[in-house]
């Protein structure tokens, strides 16, 4: 069989964080009652004139300086024209042939290896409005209602080059870019509200080859998982279209989460012929050196950077580090949790292990975990002054998921503080070994297991108490 | 090149216009008469001269961030054909 190349590229809408919309004044808030936040602008009143809010301008500008572009100094905007619903005048304003953006790339780490994914273009444009359909879906419904509220909305529309070859690098692209985003606070990436929405271009190609196959457009990804089963989907789909000699159609599909497959999504439209041309009612931008650079200096501190700080400041494995900034809250929790603790390693295993697995598993983000960064700090440190045994440790972060106390409140209310006492062990010790003389016997004839479970027996009598490292010292001495 | 009736039903399918066969024959005629004065415009000289989208001398016309109040939901609904679910109702969307 045929050995195929996987060929991918990703489209990104961002709705950007502004106040207000990106051509009128109406507001940007998500949700609420359909058609409450419009006016003749944004309904596409016949006569009404758009006027650009600059903080649009602004934001594209950070995202394509974090995002290692070009800015161009002259940019402008054009009307796209096709009919659908939910584009209330007929045509969408984007930017065609005069991006603000070009050039740039986002550097991922799969495996230890780098590779950097290139960024063809950011340009600014409104969103749409928002259907809802009568029925379960939209081939089974019969009617749709339109919601203007979204409509003109602003977006930042960021298009990679074909350069990523499986759906892990694509999932790392859209991490990296999630993340970016997130840090420099131009949209809040809620991928399940649709504030970052992703479209997958995929296509294949023979080993070997040196043109890229005929591509299909994926919509409606709305989690990692999603992009990542519609892209594993797909390339199998086209493979099998190919291996049948037959060719795959270029066209728009589909992901269908539930089924698990990408369904060809034949609109009423025309075939994509949007007579693109200069949007008459609106000015150029021109931007002047000044303001790009002024933008620039305000960057906040970006994943990668960030990364590398913890690296260096705190001597944290790249692994933990680059999970840890992943998202910007995450990264923000660990910078509060190490002002009051030395041990950040400590912080590091909590967040990497048992935070994360309980964040996972309640389906919450760390902006919404109950226990506090300096709750969380206290409990490594009593860890690490020999108060708790890690045992006893998960056993107080258990007691915090319900009530977010300080540990030591809990360490006291449950009587865990851990037993250093060496005469108070020593009694465990003589007591322990006084009941297992055959394990003893082993021990001196050589069977070095036996210790483990004297010391086992040891813990247990002290309900996990005693201090391990001075259990251990102390039957090693009792033991000659 | 010559627009023919083929190009300007295209059109006018994207436009979502009905154009009658009589006015079919005249919107060719004009279409090319369009297109043929283009061509005289094609040629003149333009090297070294940027495509001008614009001719007003003028850019970046801006608007501050700031929340306004737009129309009441029942205004914006008042020329809807049919309403449903506070939104306006639209034929089915795909085929």
């Amino acid at each position: 069989m045929t050995k195929y190349i996987t060929v991918i590229g990703l489209e990104v809408h961002a709705e950007l964080k502004t106040k207000s919309k990106a051509f009128c004044s109406c507001s940007t808030e998500f949700g609420g009652v359909p058609n409450t936040h419009v006016c003749p602008v944004c309904l596409g009143m016949p006569g009404a004139l758009p006027s650009l809010n600059k903080q649009v301008v602004e934001f594209a500008i950070r995202a394509g300086l974090a995002l290692n572009c070009e800015i161009k100094v002259f940019n402008k905007f054009d009307r796209k024209n096709y009919f659908y619903p939910d584009l209330s005048k007929n045509y969408q304003i984007s930017q065609y042939d005069k991006p603000i953006c070009k050039h740039g790339h986002i550097d991922i780490n799969l495996d230890g290896s780098e590779k950097r994914i290139g960024i063809t273009r950011i340009h600014m444009e409104e969103d749409a409005g928002k259907l809802v359909h009568n029925g379960a879906t939209i081939s089974s419904s019969s009617s749709s209602s339109v919601d203007y509220n979204r409509a003109g909305v602003p977006l930042i529309e960021i298009v990679s080059e074909p350069d990523m070859r499986s759906a892990e690098e694509a999932r790392a692209y859209l991490e990296n870019l999630k993340a970016i985003l997130e840090y420099i606070d131009v949209c809040d990436c809620k991928m399940q509200e649709g504030s970052l929405r992703c479209d997958a271009n995929i296509s294949i190609m023979p080993e070997g080859a040196t043109k890229f196959g005929t591509r299909a457009e994926i919509k409606n990804l709305n989690s990692f998982r999603a992009l990542v089963r519609a892209i594993d989907y797909e390339v199998e789909r086209q493979k099998a279209v190919l291996e049948k000699g037959e060719e795959v159609v270029q066209e728009t599909r589909t992901w269908d989460d539930t089924a698990g497959v990408t369904k060809s999504m034949r609109s009423k439209e025309e075939a994509h012929d949007y007579r693109y041309f200069a949007e008459p009612d609106l000015l150029p931008v021109e931007l002047d050196e000044a303001w790009i650079e002024r933008v620039r200096a305000e960057l906040p501190e970006l994943p990668a950077q960030r990364q590398a700080r913890l690296m260096q400041d705190f001597g944290l494995p790249k692994y933990d580090a680059s999970i840890i900034v992943a998202t910007k809250a995450m990264a923000e929790y660990f910078d509060e949790a190490v002002k009051t603790t030395q041990d950040a390693k400590g912080i590091a295993n909590w967040l990497l292990g048992d935070v994360s697995a309980y964040l996972n598993n309640e389906g919450i983000t760390i902006s919404e975990f109950n226990v506090t960064p300096a709750h969380l700090a206290e409990l490594v440190n009593l860890t690490k002054e020999g108060v708790l045994s890690s045992k006893l440790a998960k056993k107080v972060f258990a007691e915090m998921l319900k009530a977010d106390k300080a540990p030591k409140t809990f360490v006291k209310e449950l009587g865990l503080e851990q037993v250093s006492d060496e005469s108070a062990i020593i009694k465990l010790v003589e007591e322990t070994l006084a009941e297992n003389p055959q394990s003893v016997a082993d021990f001196k004839a050589g069977k070095e297991r036996a210790i483990g479970f004297l010391v086992g027996q040891i813990m247990k009598k002290s309900k996990g108490k005693a201090n391990p490292e001075i259990v251990q010292k102390l039957l090693r001495e009792a033991l000659g | 090149m010559k627009v023919t009736e083929k190009d300007v039903k295209y059109i006018a399918q994207l436009s979502r216009l009905a154009v009658p066969q009589a006015e079919l024959e005249i919107f060719t005629e004009q279409f090319n008469q369009i297109l043929n004065y283009a061509e005289i415009m094609k040629k003149i000289d333009t090297t070294g001269i940027e495509p001008t989208p614009y001719v007003l001398p003028i850019s970046n016309a801006f608007r501050e961030d700031i929340v306004k109040p737009g129309v009441s939901h029942e205004a914006a609904l008042q020329n809807a054909p049919a309403v449903e679910k506070d939104g306006f109702k639209v034929p089915r969307v795909i085929e």
